[in-house]
């Protein structure tokens, strides 16, 4: 059973380590946060990878070719380089805000990792509310991008900032409600338990986006909503080259410059694994068992889990970098337009018809 | 015009609606932040700057502040002689050195009163329309990144590529050929080269098509460019403007059919111009849609003039080339229609020397450019950005 199997490894963890005053089983918090930290390190760097092998095969061009084979280690030098780059603080800046920005940034996306069962026996913090959790993270990081963008004291830099607070009041509340359809379908706001009821025999027709004939709608207004809330394009309005240089980040160099990065990599995986885990059954199977092929139960346990949710984010990441590469941007106007006026109201009928769904169907 | 002056006060958007000012949205007058976007800003497209008073997102006055690629084109034409000037206005639109090298020609033989051998003319017909489709490729595929779209650029500067390797193949050079001499051209072009253009255009029909349905069809592409920085044509007109601009607002206005020169007379081709249907005319998305019309335009005219070429039998590219240029006195006006719009060129010959007594531009990007203050009233920065995109600058020859 995987909740036993988590529940053992709370207990292994409790023995090792025993409880800290806190009443936190401190060795699990140990143990689960160094793959994490590892998670979103590779995500940034095979992302950051994936980004330019996948923009160069739509762009009919090759993408980094030098470095290792097919240059697949063009990320880790880029990341020495980053390293030995002068670490620039503009005299006029708010030099506190400044240099805390990035750290605010990455720290909002990583936390919300904490949540996210990667497989049934591995979740860094198995919380009842962790999909809340989730959600009210992942504003902080909205907090990172106006500290940075305040704090560099750059006009580009304050637009950036200033355009990103409004998009985060716009892109909240749709991507909020529709989570609430897929914790409404679970009963409950418990990541690995939202993942478990969506296991069975038969795969992926378990799956919430499969289970109700309304979920493509919160599943849609979610990935939508996602993509505002990493600043990919076509939102990425608070960066905006073309338009504010770099956005809230045009002063940073170095090191600053590449934990910016990766905050905006891990949040990319990270909306991925949630989009994946509230709608797509996150560490399970998609495979259904077939006669006396039993696929589903072949390809399930705690190693396949951690396979396919990470093949699953992978997948949104591939779907926020095709759409990055193929569509413009929109203006701050049209993206307020858009998630008050267009999305906000579906988000409102889906919650509605899912809870009638929920209630009166099955 | 008062009401623009009006809408300067404060943050206010406004739009045109025909030849009315339409305020879009009011806000609260807060303080003004000055904004320099330029010198060295990615969607000025070179070295502009515009020094821009915002409110908010709101721009309340832009004023373009030019020079920063200022090379003395007209003082050193002065000093040079007349054949030589050629690889100077390569330099003015470096990026249709053809269409300018082509004005300039037709100006020193207007001067010279020759008459030139038919296949120049085709070919240089030929160079110009390509290195035309080879600008306006970089024009939309800018214009893409500018509004945040980037695959459309590669793709575009993929087909562009084709077109400067059979420009180099013609006259050695990719960008700055010296290729369209006065009273001739430096070569003829190689054997094989008609058959190439062709294999070109073949290919190439199919690929505008797929640019038109990446960018031009996308929806949120016609969000960014639909009614924004509205140019009524009588107001296109007063400014000057000229090609794809003046297009935009409607008014069909081309010099190839308007001041015919060369061999466009025995062409068949159209001029587009928006109808209104598919943008609203004089919007950023009609200057947009002329250019990607006029490549389809270009291609034609490229067609026929390969069919209609005379045979390069006992051809000497260079037969008509004076020795020496040395014009009676007076005074001409020779022009062209570049990819932007009328390129110029005033020359005047005291009679005695080989080298012009003046040589002004009439630069197509300068005049467009022009209306910068006028567009850029009560507009948000983005949109900013789509207007300077759609007037498509090139600071070589704004500055010149």
């Amino acid at each position: 059973m995987p909740l036993l199997m988590g529940n053992s490894l709370n207990a292994w963890s409790e023995a090792l380590v025993g409880f800290n005053p806190m009443g936190l089983p401190l060795g699990l918090v140990i143990l689960a946060a160094i793959p994490l930290v590892f998670i979103a390190l590779y995500s940034l760097t095979y992302g950051v990878y994936g980004e330019r092998k996948i923009s160069a095969f739509m762009q009919d061009r090759l993408g980094p070719m030098e470095v290792g084979t097919w240059g697949i280690l063009q990320t880790i030098a880029d990341i020495l380089k980053l390293l030995q780059k002068e670490d620039i603080v503009p005299t006029s800046a708010d030099k506190f805000l400044f240099v805390i920005g990035p750290g605010v940034l990455f720290v909002g996306s990583f936390l919300a990792y904490a949540v996210l069962p990667f497989s049934s026996s591995f979740i860094g913090a198995s919380l009842n509310v962790g999909l809340f959790f989730a959600i009210g993270i992942v504003a902080i990081e909205v907090v990172g991008i106006l500290a940075a963008g305040w704090g560099s004291n750059n006009k580009w830099s304050l637009y950036g900032a200033v355009r990103s607070v409004a998009q985060i009041v716009s892109y909240e509340i749709p991507a909020a409600i529709a989570l609430l359809c897929g914790a409404m379908m679970a009963g409950t706001l418990d990541m690995q338990k939202i993942t478990m009821l969506q296991s069975g025999s038969y795969g992926f027709a378990h799956f919430y986006l499969f289970q109700s004939p309304i979920a493509w709608l919160p599943f849609l207004i979610y990935f939508i909503a996602s993509l505002a809330e990493v600043n990919r394009a076509p939102f990425d309005i608070p960066e905006a080259e073309s338009e504010l240089v770099a956005g809230y980040f045009t002063e940073y160099t170095g090191m600053k410059f590449a934990v910016i990065f990766l905050a905006e990599y891990g949040s990319m995986f990270m909306v991925s694994a949630i989009i994946s885990i509230v709608f797509l059954g996150g560490w399970n199977s998609p495979l259904p068992d077939i006669g006396s092929f039993a696929l589903n139960a072949w390809t399930n346990g705690p190693v396949w889990g951690v396979f396919w949710i990470i093949m699953k984010g992978f997948f949104f990441i591939f779907v926020q970098m095709w759409l990055r590469w193929t569509l413009p941007r929109l203006r701050v106007d049209q993206l307020m337009y858009l998630c008050w006026k267009v999305l906000t109201p579906f988000a409102f009928i889906s919650f509605v018809l899912t809870a009638i769904w929920v209630i009166y169907v099955p | 015009m008062q009401e623009l002056e009006r809408a300067g006060m404060g943050s206010v958007r406004v739009t045109r609606k025909g030849n009315n000012v339409v305020v879009l949205e009011k806000d609260l007058v807060t303080e003004q932040m000055v904004l320099a976007m330029g010198p060295q800003h990615p969607s000025t497209h070179g070295v502009l700057k515009l020094e821009c008073l915002t409110d908010g997102e709101v721009v309340t006055h832009a004023e373009p502040y030019l020079g920063y690629l200022h090379r003395c084109f007209e003082k050193c034409c002065e000093n040079v002689d007349y054949p030589a000037i050629v690889p100077y206005t390569d330099r003015l639109d470096y990026l249709a050195g053809m269409n300018s090298e082509f004005a300039y020609a037709i100006a020193v033989e207007k001067l010279l009163d020759i008459e030139i051998p038919r296949r120049v003319e085709f070919i240089r017909v030929i160079t110009a329309e390509l290195n035309r489709i080879a600008s306006h490729l970089v024009a939309i595929g800018t214009y893409g990144i500018d509004l945040g779209a980037f695959t459309p650029f590669l793709f575009c500067f993929r087909d562009r590529e084709i077109i400067l390797s059979l420009l180099e193949w013609a006259s050695g050079a990719r960008m700055l050929y010296n290729y369209i001499w006065v009273g001739g051209l430096a070569y003829d072009v190689p054997a094989d080269f008609n058959k190439r253009v062709k294999e070109f255009v073949d290919y190439f029909r199919p690929k505008a098509v797929e640019l038109y349905k990446l960018l031009t069809e996308n929806e949120i592409f016609v969000k960014r460019t639909r009614g924004i920085g509205i140019m009524p044509a009588d107001v296109a007109i007063n400014y000057g403007w000229s090609g794809p601009m003046l297009r935009g607002s409607g008014v069909k206005w081309d010099l190839r059919r308007n001041d015919p020169y060369s061999v466009y007379p025995e062409l068949d081709f159209a001029v587009p111009v928006p109808d209104g249907k598919a943008s609203d005319i004089g919007d950023c998305l009609s200057r947009h849609l002329v250019r990607a019309l006029e490549m389809e335009e270009s291609l034609k005219i490229i067609e026929q003039c390969i069919d209609k070429m005379p045979s390069s039998e006992g051809f000497n590219p260079r037969s008509a080339v004076p020795k020496r240029v040395r014009p009676k006195a007076g005074e001409v006006y020779g022009r062209a229609e570049n990819p932007r719009g009328e390129l110029g060129f005033y020359i005047q010959s005291d009679g005695k020397s080989t080298k012009p007594l003046r040589c002004k531009a009439r630069s197509s990007c300068f005049v467009n450019l022009s209306a910068m203050k006028d567009l850029s009233k009560g507009q948000l920065i983005p949109d900013l950005v789509a207007i300077i995109g759609s007037i498509d600058i090139v600071l070589g020859e704004v500055d010149r």
